[in-house]
């Protein structure tokens, strides 16, 4: 410690630079995996939660929050998982929804878990690159765990879908 | 057992059966990993492996939390034997073919959503939680199963021919998913654990829809049954899996990575 008080906004702030491993434009503030920071004795208590269960990111996640609450000269820090509210795509923020598309991952649709469990009719999804509706999905499971596969029809390229969750 | 159980015993033997249920299924669809019938559906399995994984952390790690006696979720998953593993037996059945793989997901999907379903109502405040975040994968994953059975039985001669025999094969794993003991007895009156018999109406249904809409028959309501795996009594291929899957943290005991 070099005598640095932390206070929740200088923590935020800190976070805001850890992004995640898998969708490098997002920081975890985007994603919304950070829920909760308190500051106890003078030690950060960070509450982080799994966008799916078996995300193997969540570890390289928790290493890199301490090292960037490190950078600020402190030395202590708990992080702590959580998993009550379940985690949403409605987390992701409007500004972040761009920032994906702009990475060529087409956003989550609006209002999470699609019921329609037999041949439900999938929502349109407009492809990121030219924006076409007439897009197709070639398989619910992709890349990552949060991941669908599509294909557009108009340009013909394949795309990342950040399913709703 | 269950006469020399304590209190906290029947959550940690509930733990293990729905932890060990995840983890075999787990380890079961990543054997397909490398082998399935298109690139897309080799990502599928082992994404929903993935999130099956997870749902094993999660649910050995709060068992070892209940037991209390320093075993670590690793520990649960890799040091015990086959007779002290709690899983249903249809986690455990061989892959056999695509069509194989995908009739026991579907009724093991089907099995799992309605279940998490009703324990997210659990008094137990964590189970809540772990079922009410699982409950949204698997609703993913009995789409996905649902609809290839679909193809499949409504599909060609040979698919339908596969996926009938498939049903026929598996159907007698079926009710051991439902079977009660003083363990579930006692957390249904403690309002941790559901009534399985109203999880199994519900399965049921969903599965007679399915299996109708495919064009394949429904098997006999008094077809022969298997059962056991609450008292951890298996079918002959968990040691074969178990081998496979603790033979490193067996030989090199501590290993890491």
């Amino acid at each position: 410690m070099k005598g640095n008080t932390p206070t929740p906004e200088k923590i935020m702030q800190a976070l805001a630079s850890v992004c995640d491993p898998e969708i490098p434009v997002l920081s975890i503030i985007d994603l919304g995996i950070v829920r909760d920071v308190k500051i106890k004795n003078n030690i950060p208590e960070i509450s982080i939660t799994p966008t799916y269960t078996g995300c193997p990111a969540m570890k390289v996640i928790e290493d890199e929050i301490r090292e960037a609450i490190r950078k600020e000269g402190l030395e202590d820090v708990i992080v702590k998982t959580v998993l009550a509210p379940p985690w949403t795509t409605d987390w992701i923020g409007t500004e972040a929804k761009e920032k994906l598309k702009a990475y060529g991952i087409a956003p989550p649709e609006k209002s999470s878990p699609d019921k329609s469990t037999l041949f439900g009719s999938p929502k349109a999804v407009a492809c990121p690159r030219c924006a076409s509706s007439d897009t197709e999905m070639i398989s619910q499971f992709g890349s990552t765990a949060c991941k669908a596969l599509y294909r557009c029809r108009t340009c013909r390229e394949p795309f990342d879908y950040f399913k709703c969750l | 057992m269950s006469s020399k159980n304590k209190p906290g015993n029947d959550l940690f033997l509930y733990l293990l059966r729905l932890g060990d249920t995840s983890l075999v299924l787990s380890h079961r669809l990543a054997e397909w990993c490398g082998h399935g019938p298109i690139l897309e559906e080799d990502i599928a399995m082992t994404n929903i492996s993935l999130d099956l994984i997870g749902q094993a952390r999660i649910l050995l790690g709060y068992a070892s939390r209940v037991e209390g006696k320093g075993r670590s979720e690793d520990d649960l998953a890799y040091l015990r034997e086959e007779r002290a593993f709690y899983n249903v037996l249809l986690a455990e059945q061989p892959n056999g073919d695509f069509a194989c793989t995908m009739v026991r997901q579907l009724f093991i999907s089907s099995y799992q959503f309605f279940l998490f379903e009703a324990l997210q109502k659990s008094a137990d405040e964590t189970i809540a939680a772990f079922a009410a975040k699982s409950l949204k994968e698997v609703t993913y994953h009995l789409r996905h199963s649902s609809e290839w059975v679909l193809r499949l039985g409504d599909g060609t001669a040979e698919s339908r021919e596969k996926t009938v025999q498939a049903v026929n094969e598996l159907w007698m794993y079926t009710r051991d998913l439902f079977d009660m003991d003083s363990v579930d007895r006692n957390l249904l009156t403690a309002g941790i654990a559901p009534d399985m018999n109203l999880v199994k109406e519900k399965w049921e249904q969903k599965i007679t829809g399915v299996l109708k809409e495919s064009t394949i028959p429904v098997p006999p309501s008094d077809a022969w049954m298997a059962s056991g795996s609450r008292e951890g009594k298996h079918t002959e291929h968990l040691g074969y899996l178990l081998a496979e899957m603790q033979i490193l943290p067996r030989t090199y005991p501590g290993a890491s990575w």
